[in-house]
């Protein structure tokens, strides 16, 4: 029965030294242990929980700029789209500017050449009757000399005279 | 008489922990010339006033330890080399006016009667002499003493550590001490007791289990100033499992009483026929804490020396080689055993703690 009974002796330095080995353990070891270790734990969580903010800031931040680029590109299309649409309207424009232009000369030169007909035409008739005239002027000139050489003188004078 | 008693209560303590190597010496036991192993072991298992180094030409060297006695007439105290090695009782050692013998390493007053012998036994073979009350630093106590003093020194030594560092990562001892405690704090105060109370009995739970293993460890160290088998002994797991004991019941709150004593949520003949059992699971559950460390530190001692004894039962060198191997082999378990029951001991007293504090919700 001597192994299993507790002996007092032992019972009472057992007692002490715990007790002794608590205070000082708890004092000069387990307080400073479990302190570092915590406040590294935490400035662990603080910087993960920083770095949790930082990547929702960065993918907030990428989605401004893709909002941004998106919009960019819609910017972009409308002014091509504008773009396109006036060019194409300039081209237009011109197109039946140069249409009225084009007709425009044409009238002119129509009435150009109408007028220049009607000059000619006055001229030519002036012309011929100048001609006519002095065809008579000569002919009575040349009055009777003989018939053939008053046929030579009139193909004389046709001849000399040009029909311009 | 009274050594057959002892060799008969040591033999049936055999039995329970070991039960073929007490068979293979009990032939051994009634020839006292030869070598007694029931007798080493038990010498060794127990405690002692004076540390044994050993034997030098049958000559024993040992460790005097300080003798301190509560008597009749105050502290008395004394060196335990005053005993000469002594442990039949025959030397006398007197001090204020009182005479003192060692038997079986327990010190008695000697009687009076003026026989020649200084032990008397009644006649069922118990010893009758009267016993100052014994304080003595003995083998387990200066043993415990040298264990405070490492476990200060490592965990001061950790705690400086820190200062040493600049984020506050372990450095140097830190390094190998720092993963033990965040064991403890994680897998054993974390879960036993919960997130809101654990900080309180961190120191606790810390100091126990380092005390327990230290003084395991030391104890399968097979040399002066360790091998003293303290863990294995009942005292020191008594007053362990007690502190337990006090806390638990301490802090426990009205639910933990309420569960013992008047179960709710069961009809009341069960509650009438669980109250008793569960009362006598408050006393219980330290009383096992108490006797699994003891026992299976106990029994990892007397392993070990009982393979090593094979040589002297069989009185062969040729049988060396193989116990030896056994011996190491078992060492090397004991080396993780050691451990474990040092972890368990403190996992079940964070659990005993845990449950006492725990908040029910129905």
């Amino acid at each position: 029965m001597d192994l299993v009974t507790p002996d007092i002796g032992l019972i009472f330095w057992t007692t002490v030294s715990f007790a002794i080995l608590y205070f000082i353990l708890a004092k000069f070891a387990w307080k400073p242990i479990l302190g570092a270790v915590n406040e590294r734990e935490k400035s662990i969580k603080d910087a993960l929980s920083a770095a949790e903010i930082a990547k929702e800031e960065m993918a907030s931040l990428k989605a401004d700029n893709e909002k941004i680029l998106n919009e960019a590109k819609l910017q972009r299309e409308s002014l091509l789209k504008e773009a396109r649409e006036i060019r194409s309207r300039i081209i237009a424009d011109a197109e039946s500017e140069a249409i009225e232009k084009a007709n425009k000369l044409i009238e002119s030169a129509k009435t150009a050449i109408e007028n220049e007909k009607s000059a000619a035409m006055k001229e030519l008739n002036n012309t011929v009757v100048d001609l006519s005239l002095n065809i008579a002027e000569k002919l009575l000139s040349k009055e009777l000399d003989n018939k053939e050489k008053q046929q030579e003188n009139i193909q004389e004078i046709l001849e000399n005279t040009k029909l311009n | 008489m009274p050594s057959q008693f002892s060799r008969s209560t040591c033999f049936s303590f055999l039995i329970l922990f070991f039960v073929n190597i007490s068979i293979v010496f009990a032939g051994t036991e009634k020839n006292s010339d030869e070598f007694d192993v029931n007798e080493m072991i038990m010498h060794h298992i127990k405690d002692s006033h004076e540390f044994h180094i050993m034997d030098i030409n049958g000559h024993a060297v040992s460790f005097p330890l300080p003798v301190v006695l509560w008597t009749d007439n105050g502290l008395v105290s004394f060196s335990s080399s005053a005993f000469k090695h002594d442990d039949s009782g025959s030397v006398i050692v007197s001090r204020k006016g009182q005479d003192f013998i060692k038997y079986h390493e327990k010190i008695f007053y000697t009687n009076n009667n003026g026989s020649e012998k200084f032990i008397s036994y009644d006649q069922n073979g118990n010893i009758i002499n009267k016993k100052p009350i014994d304080f003595s630093i003995t083998k387990m106590v200066f043993s415990m003493f040298i264990s405070m003093i490492l476990l200060v020194l490592i965990f001061v030594t950790t705690a400086k550590s820190y200062s040493n560092s600049r984020k506050g990562e372990p450095t140097g001892l830190g390094k190998f001490t720092e993963p033990l405690i965040m064991f403890i704090k994680d897998e054993v105060a974390l879960p036993m007791i919960g997130e809101k109370n654990y900080h309180k009995y961190m120191p606790f739970l810390l100091t126990l289990f380092f005390f327990i293993w230290i003084n395991n460890v030391m104890g399968l160290i097979p040399f002066f100033p360790f091998s003293a088998n303290l863990s294995g002994n009942i005292a020191f797991t008594f007053v362990l499992a007690a502190i337990t004991f006090v806390i638990t019941t301490l802090v426990a709150n009205k639910d933990y009483w309420k569960h013992i004593f008047w179960m709710p949520g069961i009809p009341v003949p069960m509650k009438l026929f669980l109250a008793p059992i569960e009362f006598l699971g408050i006393f219980i559950k330290p009383i096992s804490l108490m006797i699994r460390l003891f026992a299976n530190i106990s029994a990892g001692h007397i392993i070990i020396l009982s393979l090593i004894s094979l040589i002297f039962i069989f009185k062969s060198l040729w049988l060396a080689p193989a116990s030896l191997f056994f011996s190491v082999f078992i060492s090397l378990i004991e080396v993780l055993v050691v451990a474990i029951q040092a972890y368990i001991f403190t996992m079940l007293s964070a659990l005993y703690i845990g449950s006492a504090i725990e908040e029910h919700e129905h």
